[in-house]
């Protein structure tokens, strides 16, 4: 029943492990005290939550004049966060889905975490266009339900409203795929269990008993789930620079946008995804399972799709000079050497030259390298958004209107607030559900556990 | 499982592979296998059990088509019959803007369907207490289970000589 396996795969799953030690593994860190680390990131992750609620409410309280968007700079930080986070979560769902489909049984060891990362993410992303309405108790307005106001209908043509149905359908998608994996795993948990403990991963495990016929229709589900995932992922952040495309604003007008997009939300997502691993595999000793094989073929993606995100920049260039159109040119010009000149520079060093260390084996498996390649992609990633939204909005048509844009403590407070708010989440993941799909990593131990391939050589 | 005080016989295996052999052999002889649990899902298994492929994709289908209608027909009703209005100097029929909300919608209703139904058929949901014959069906063991009361006690004695000769690592009755 084992698989052809070519002999040159790396293992992935290293130790020896048998399957009681996975189990072993995987469950114990939700079973005993957390670490003095896990209490000094929990505390410092609440801090940040703290100031996320004080800027949600000043900007609730005092409108959104308490953010320094003005006549023409209607976007700005709120937009780029939201962009930002929507494209981190874009990797979990292509780790789960799309290597499920490809058959990369690399994704096991990573897919868990990955998806809760998606779904967290999503969850910020969510907070600023909520915020930005500015009367956020009318903000259920944009649902089309028959109302006495007419009935008034929302605008379909609208590709902000196409977002909304883009972003709410992905965070349950994500949901339901990520739970009805978790499902057997807490089943796991419930079997190790004693008391109080038992009936609540009971009730989370849905009473899960792993019966043949239930693990046939489990996988089928998972591989649909997954098949319609693939282009949902590929919708959202196509429908996200829909925001952009459909305007007549220069600069942003261009029909490379949704390629363009979800490239750099698969480049910043998998960044983040590295960051979260490389902390997690260490502090809960979860090396044999994500091992420095992931973290390579997670390198080799950050490498294509930056290097993809870097041929779209250029392309843009060319295409403005190309078109012959002064207003596309300028935008371009003024984007490479206006007033917001520095995030250009720090957009195309972090997001196009630093990533092309990982031609290098030794950089793609060196852990430290990753972890601060990482970080530099996600800033990049963020300047990336930033210079499209707020160059792009500081020099439009008319020059009396052009002005110069800085945020105020409330906007940063919301966009440190949401990293408070992601971390507390995903920390609070950690404890309670097993970080690696312990079922799925099993399955695969077979064929890629490092006992079974020296063997073959 | 859903009777009351129903007699279990089952066996617990160490290995997929091992089980595989067993579940082969049962066949042969013709036992009445009445489950089979393993903690991860083992392919091939659903094929010796004659399991037939599931058919959930086929009420992911219907549900997606019924999203997909449902979401194209009622922005078409909303645009052209209950309330018109011009958009950009664009028709009140405009077909391609109404097809990002129809796509994510035909998902939309496809996943949520699909997810319930599964649930739904295999009996579980929130709450839900099933038996467990043994805690280690969720780690490391493979089990195959036989209903006790549907065999005579001649038939249990094969039974049990068919878990020795597949080397089953251990054979437990269990009343549940």
């Amino acid at each position: 029943m084992s698989s052809v396996v070519s002999p040159i795969r790396q293992p992935l799953v290293n130790g020896g492990k048998t399957y009681h030690q996975i189990t072993e593994d995987i469950c114990s860190p939700t079973e005993r005290m957390p670490s003095t680390q896990w209490f000094i990131a929990f505390a410092v992750s609440i801090a940040f939550l703290g100031v996320f609620a004080f800027s949600v409410f000043w900007t609730v309280y005092w409108g959104i004049g308490s953010w320094n968007l003005n006549r023409t700079i209607g976007w700005s930080w709120d937009i780029t966060n939201f962009v930002w986070w929507v494209g981190i979560g874009h990797a979990g769902t292509l780790i789960s889905a799309i290597l499920l489909l490809f058959r990369q049984k690399w994704r096991t060891g990573v897919n868990r975490a990955a998806e809760a990362m998606t779904i967290f993410a999503v969850i910020c992303a969510g907070q600023y266009p909520l915020l930005h309405v500015g009367r956020i108790w009318l903000v259920f307005f944009i649902f089309p339900y028959p109302n006495t106001r007419g009935p008034l209908w929302v605008n379909f043509n609208s590709p902000l409203l196409w977002d909304v149905f883009a972003i709410s359908t992905y965070l349950t998608v994500s949901l339901l795929f990520w739970y009805t994996g978790l499902v057997p795993d807490f089943a796991t948990l419930r079997d190790r269990s004693k008391g109080i403990r038992r009936r609540i991963y009971n009730g989370l495990s849905f009473g899960w008993t792993g019966s043949a016929k239930h693990w046939q229709r489990w996988e089928a589900l998972s591989l649909i789930l997954a098949g319609l995932a693939t282009p949902l992922v590929l919708s959202v952040h196509t429908i996200v620079s829909f925001d952009f495309a459909t305007s007549v604003i220069p600069g942003w007008h261009t029909t490379i946008f949704p390629p363009y997009f979800v490239a750099g939300a698969i480049f910043s997502g998998f960044a983040m995804v590295q960051t979260l691993m490389i902390i997690t595999r260490k502090v809960l000793k979860l090396q044999d399972y994500i091992t420095l094989e992931h973290i390579e073929s997670m390198n080799k993606v950050i490498l294509v799709t930056g290097t993809i995100v870097g041929v779209a920049y250029l392309t843009e260039l060319f295409n403005a000079w190309d078109s012959g159109y002064i207003y596309e040119q300028f935008a371009f010009y003024n984007r490479v050497l206006g007033p917001f000149y520095w995030s250009y520079i720090g957009m195309m060093t972090c997001n196009v030259l630093s990533p092309q260390i990982f031609w290098w084996k030794k950089m793609r498996r060196n852990i430290f390298v990753t972890f601060i390649m990482s970080l530099f992609v996600n800033v990049g990633m963020w300047f990336e958004r930033f210079v499209i939204i707020a160059t792009t909005l500081a020099r439009d048509y008319l020059p009396s209107s052009w002005s110069y844009y800085t945020p105020t403590w409330v906007e940063i407070g919301l966009f440190v607030g949401t990293l408070g708010l992601f971390f507390t989440l995903f920390l609070l993941f950690t404890r309670v559900a097993p970080v690696v799909a312990i079922a799925e990593v099993k399955s695969i131990l077979k064929t890629s556990g490092d006992q079974y391939s020296h063997e073959e050589h | 499982m859903e009777n009351q005080n129903k007699s279990v016989l089952f066996g617990l295996y160490n290995d997929e592979e091992v089980l595989m052999s067993a579940i082969q052999q049962a066949n042969e002889k013709h036992l009445d296998i009445m489950e089979v649990f393993t903690p991860f899902p083992v392919h091939g298994v659903d094929e010796l059990l004659g399991f037939k492929e599931s058919r959930l994709h086929i009420v992911g289908f219907i549900f997606g088509a019924i999203g997909c209608s449902f979401a194209f027909l009622f922005m078409t009703w909303v645009f052209t019959a209950d309330w018109p209005i011009i958009f950009g100097g664009k028709p009140y029929f405009s077909a391609p803007a109404f097809i990002p909300i129809t796509f994510e919608l035909t998902v939309l209703f496809a996943s949520i369907a699909m997810v319930v139904t599964f649930y739904a058929i295999c009996g579980l949901w929130p709450g839900k207490v099933n038996p467990t014959l043994d805690d280690r069906i969720t780690d490391d063991k493979f089990c195959i289970a036989f209903d006790a009361n549907a065999h005579s006690e001649e038939e249990l004695n094969a039974i049990k000589l068919f878990f020795s000769e597949t080397n089953a690592e251990e054979v437990h009755t269990k009343d549940i």
